[in-house]
C-alpha cells in the first residue's frame, strides 16, 4: 500500500460522517478538560486570596501544576465500591451525571460559527439535560448505601427541581422577547454592541428598551441565582453541605468516579454561566459593536464573559454561608418565581404594546 | 468498634403513613442515623445519635468517652501537686491557660497562699488573651458550620499574635504549663507588653470587620434566629454557664459574681444577649454574639491590665513540698473561656491529691443538647451544636 492510497483511506475515515460527529463533538469536551484545569487554579488561588492566604505556591510556578498533580492522584487511587452499595447504580451514576451535564454543550454556541448543534429549541433541550443531572446525583445518593449521601440526593434532587421553574421561566421571558429558543439566534439577536444585550432590554426599538429594562435586570438577577441554586453551589450548596452531610452524595466515591462528579460539578458552573451569558450579556458577540468581532474573537468573548460570571459565582462562594433547606424552597417559591411571574405578565404587556 | 445505634429506652421508632395524589398509601419511617465520630461538624469526637424524621430531627442523644484520658486518676498519681498542671492544659486544649489558673488558684486557697499583684495582673492578661483565643476558635467554626469557610480561616489568623504572645512568654503555642502554684514559671519578656498594646490596637478593627463578615450576614441572621432556643429557666436548670447562658440573658458571670484575682479593680461589662435583629433570647445568634461583644470587652480587659501591671516577683513564698492539712477540702470555681471551670480537691495531707474532680463546662452545656434539639431540622442540629462550643478534650477529660 502506497502512502497515497493511506492518505486517501485517513481521509476517507475522517469525513465519514459517524467519526466527524464523535470528533466534533468532543471538542468541548478537551475545552472542559482544560476550562476546569483553569477553573480549579482560579478557584484556588481566588479563595486563598479571599482568605488572606496564598494557595498553592509549590508544585510549579506559584502552584500552577497542583491541579495536574491531584488529577493525576484522583487516577490512580484506589476505586472503593461500598460492599452493600447497589453496584450497578452506584457505578453508573457520575457516568449520568456527566453526560447531562455535557450534552449541554451541543447547544451552545461559542461562535457565530461554531455550535454543536444548531437546533431550534435549543434552551429547551439545555432545561431537559439538566434534569438528567438530577437522576444521576439521585442514582448516586440512593445506590451508596449511605444515609448522609441519600439525604443529599433527596435534598438535590428537590432543590434541583424547585429551582429548574425559576431559570424555565426566565427562559420563557427570554423566548417571549427575541422570539426564539435557538440560542444562536438570541445570541444574533444581541449582537452589535453592550447596549443590544438582552440585559439592557436587547435590540428592540428604544422606547419599548427603556420600558423592558427594570424587568429583564430582574430576570438575570434571578436567573444567576437560580442558575446558583441548580448547579449546588453555595449559598446553596445543601446537597453537598460539607459541614452536615459530609459530602453529600459523593461521600462514598473515590479514584476516578469522584473526580467525574468533580468533574460534573464545574462543567456545570461553566454551563450554567454560558447559557446566562448567551442569554443576557450578549454571548459571543462583541461588547463594542463591531471592534474586535468575528468568529474568532466570538469564542473569545463568551470564554471571557463566561470565565467573569464564574468568577463572580467563586466569590460568592467563598463569602456567604448556606441556607437552609425550608429557606432555599421559601426563596424559589414564594420568591424568585411570583418576581418570575410578574416579570413575565409586564413583559408580554409591553411587548404587545 | 462502633457499637450499633442504640436507642433511649423510653424511644420507639414510629411508622408512618402517605397518601399518595393516586391514593396509594406509602409506608414512611424514622431513620436512626450516626452524626459523628468522624462528622466534619461535630468539633472533635463527639458522637450523636439522631433519629430524623426526613430532615427533621426527633430524638438526639450524644455519646461521649471517645476521648477519655482519665484525667481525674491522673492527678491522684501524680507526686506532687505542681505535677498535675499539665494535666489541665489537655481538658480544655483551647483554654489552656484558664485551666491551669482555675487548678493553680483552688491549690493556693487550700493552702491559703497570697500571690503577689503583678502574678494577678499577668495571669488576669493571659486568660483574657487566652479567652479571645478560643472565641475566635469557637466563632471561626461556627462559620463553617454555617457553611462559610472564609470566617473561619481570618479568626485563625488573628489568633495567630495571640499564640506568639504565648510562644514568647513560655515557649508553648497550645498547652503552656504556664501558670503554676503560687506564680507563674517565668515573668513577661521584655517585648511583651509592647506586643501585647499592638495585638489590642490591630484587633478592634478586625473585630469589626468579622461581624459584617459573618456576624450581620443577611443569611447567617436567618439561619440562626430562633434556632436552638434555651430558655433562661431551662438554661439554670441545665447548670449552663458561660457564653451560653449570657445568650440567654441570664446576668451571671463569675469574675464579677463570684470575684477573684483584680478583676474587680478593672472596668468592664458582663455581656448579656440582647435579642434584637429579631432574634430571640437564647438562641443560637445570641450565644455567637455574646462571644463577639465578650472579646472586646477582654480587650478592654488587657489593655487596663497592660497600664496597671505593677513590678514585682512572680513567685510566691510556697513551702517546698505542697501538703495542705489532712482532709482539706475545696471547691473553687472561676470563669473559663466555656463558662464555669470548677475544681474540688480533697487532701489527704500527703503531696498528691486524694482527689481532684473537675466540673468541666463543655461537659455541662452539652447536655442541654438532647433539650433543645428536638424538632430542629438537620441543618440547625449542626448550628445547635456549634453554638454549644464544644471541646471534647474537656467533655471526656
Amino acid at each position: 500500500m502506497d502512502i497515497h492510497s493511506l492518505l486517501q483511506a485517513v481521509q476517507g475515515f475522517l469525513t465519514n460522517e459517524i467519526v466527524l460527529a464523535v470528533i466534533l463533538s468532543s471538542l468541548p469536551l478537551i475545552f472542559v478538560l482544560i476550562y476546569v484545569l483553569f477553573v480549579l487554579y482560579t478557584e484556588m488561588k481566588l479563595a486563598g486570596h479571599i482568605q488572606d492566604r496564598v494557595a498553592y505556591m509549590r508544585t510549579g510556578w506559584h502552584g500552577v501544576l497542583q491541579n495536574i498533580a491531584d488529577m493525576v492522584k484522583l487516577l490512580l487511587k484506589e476505586d472503593i465500591v461500598p460492599d452493600k452499595a447497589d453496584k450497578l447504580f452506584f457505578r453508573l451514576a457520575p457516568y449520568v451525571t456527566f453526560a447531562g451535564s455535557y450534552a449541554a454543550y451541543a447547544v451552545l454556541p461559542f461562535s457565530s460559527i461554531y455550535i454543536g448543534a444548531n437546533i431550534n429549541l435549543g434552551l429547551f433541550f439545555l432545561v431537559a439535560s439538566g434534569s438528567l443531572v438530577v437522576i444521576g446525583i439521585l442514582m448516586a445518593g440512593w445506590s451508596s448505601d449511605n444515609k448522609w449521601s441519600m439525604l443529599g440526593g433527596v435534598r438535590s434532587a428537590a432543590q434541583m427541581i424547585s429551582y429548574e421553574l425559576p431559570t424555565s421561566l426566565a427562559i420563557v421571558i427570554i423566548a417571549m422577547i427575541t422570539g426564539s429558543l435557538n440560542l444562536q439566534e438570541i445570541v444574533k439577536f444581541q449582537d452589535g454592541g453592550i447596549q443590544n444585550w438582552l440585559v439592557f432590554g436587547g435590540s428592540l426599538p428604544l422606547q419599548q428598551k427603556l420600558f423592558l429594562l427594570p424587568f429583564t435586570i430582574i430576570t438575570f438577577v434571578i436567573f444567576l441565582v437560580s442558575s446558583n441554586a441548580e448547579i449546588n453551589r453555595t449559598p446553596f450548596d445543601l446537597p453537598e453541605a460539607e459541614s452536615e452531610l459530609v459530602q453529600g452524595y459523593f461521600t462514598e466515591y473515590s479514584g476516578l468516579r469522584f473526580a467525574m462528579f468533580y468533574l460534573t460539578e464545574y462543567t456545570n458552573l461553566f454551563t450554567v454561566f454560558a447559557v446566562a451569558v448567551s442569554m443576557f450579556l450578549g454571548g459571543w458577540s462583541s461588547p463594542f459593536g463591531s471592534f474586535m468581532s468575528g468568529p474568532v474573537w466570538g469564542i473569545f468573548w463568551f470564554v471571557v464573559k463566561t470565565y467573569v460570571m464564574v468568577v463572580v459565582q467563586i466569590w460568592v462562594r467563598w463569602t456567604l454561608p448556606r441556607v437552609r433547606v425550608d429557606q432555599l424552597m421559601y426563596v424559589s417559591w414564594k420568591v424568585l418565581t411570583p418576581w418570575l411571574l410578574f416579570c413575565l405578565f409586564a413583559v408580554g404587556f409591553i411587548l404587545v404594546i | 468498634m462502633l457499637q450499633p445505634p442504640t436507642l433511649p429506652t423510653n424511644y420507639t421508632i414510629k411508622p408512618g403513613h402517605i397518601k399518595t395524589s393516586t391514593g396509594k398509601t406509602i409506608r414512611t419511617e424514622e431513620m436512626i442515623v450516626n452524626m459523628g465520630p468522624q462528622h466534619p461538624s461535630t468539633h472533635g469526637v463527639l458522637r450523636l445519635e439522631i433519629v430524623i424524621d426526613g430532615e427533621i430531627v426527633r430524638e438526639c442523644i450524644p455519646h461521649i468517652g471517645y476521648l477519655h484520658r482519665c484525667f481525674e486518676k491522673h492527678a491522684e498519681q501524680m507526686t506532687n501537686y505542681q505535677q498535675v498542671i499539665p494535666y489541665t492544659d489537655r481538658m480544655d486544649y483551647c483554654s489552656a491557660m484558664t485551666n491551669e489558673w482555675g487548678y493553680a488558684l483552688a491549690v493556693e486557697r487550700m493552702l491559703k497562699i497570697e500571690v503577689p499583684e503583678r502574678v494577678e495582673y499577668i495571669r488576669v492578661i493571659m486568660a483574657e488573651l487566652q479567652r479571645i483565643a478560643s472565641h475566635l476558635i469557637a466563632v471561626g467554626t461556627y462559620g463553617i458550620d454555617s457553611g462559610a469557610f472564609t470566617p473561619f480561616l481570618y479568626t485563625f489568623i488573628d489568633r495567630e499574635p495571640i499564640l506568639d504572645l504565648f510562644e514568647m512568654t513560655c515557649g508553648a503555642r497550645l498547652l503552656y504549663n504556664y501558670i503554676w502554684i503560687g506564680g507563674l514559671s517565668h515573668d513577661l519578656p521584655p517585648k511583651f507588653i509592647e506586643q501585647a498594646k499592638e495585638f489590642c490596637k490591630y484587633f478592634r478593627p478586625r473585630l469589626k470587620q468579622f461581624n459584617d463578615l459573618l456576624s450581620y450576614n443577611e443569611i447567617f441572621v436567618k439561619r440562626t434566629a430562633n434556632v436552638g432556643v434555651i430558655p433562661k429557666d431551662v438554661a439554670i436548670n441545665y447548670a449552663i454557664s458561660g457564653p451560653q447562658l449570657r445568650g440567654c440573658g441570664v446576668d451571671w458571670d463569675l469574675r464579677r459574681d463570684d470575684p477573684y484575682s483584680v478583676y474587680h479593680k478593672l472596668d468592664w461589662q458582663v455581656q448579656v444577649g440582647k435579642g434584637e435583629l429579631g432574634t430571640s433570647l437564647g438562641d443560637c445568634w445570641n450565644r455567637h454574639m455574646v462571644r463577639m461583644r465578650e472579646m472586646e470587652q477582654s480587650l478592654n480587659i488587657i489593655e487596663q491590665a497592660l497600664a496597671g501591671l505593677p513590678e514585682g516577683n512572680v513567685k510566691a513564698a510556697i513551702p517546698k513540698r505542697i501538703r495542705p492539712d489532712k482532709d482539706a477540702e475545696i471547691y473553687v470555681r472561676t470563669e473559663g473561656s466555656r463558662g464555669e471551670l470548677g475544681y474540688y480537691i480533697i487532701s489527704d495531707g500527703t503531696a498528691s491529691p486524694f482527689r481532684v474532680k473537675a466540673r468541666g463546662p463543655a461537659f455541662v452545656n452539652l447536655s442541654v443538647l438532647p433539650e433543645i434539639a428536638r424538632g430542629c431540622m438537620l441543618a440547625d442540629l449542626v448550628l445547635i451544636a456549634g453554638s454549644i462550643d464544644i471541646v471534647l478534650g474537656e467533655v471526656d477529660r
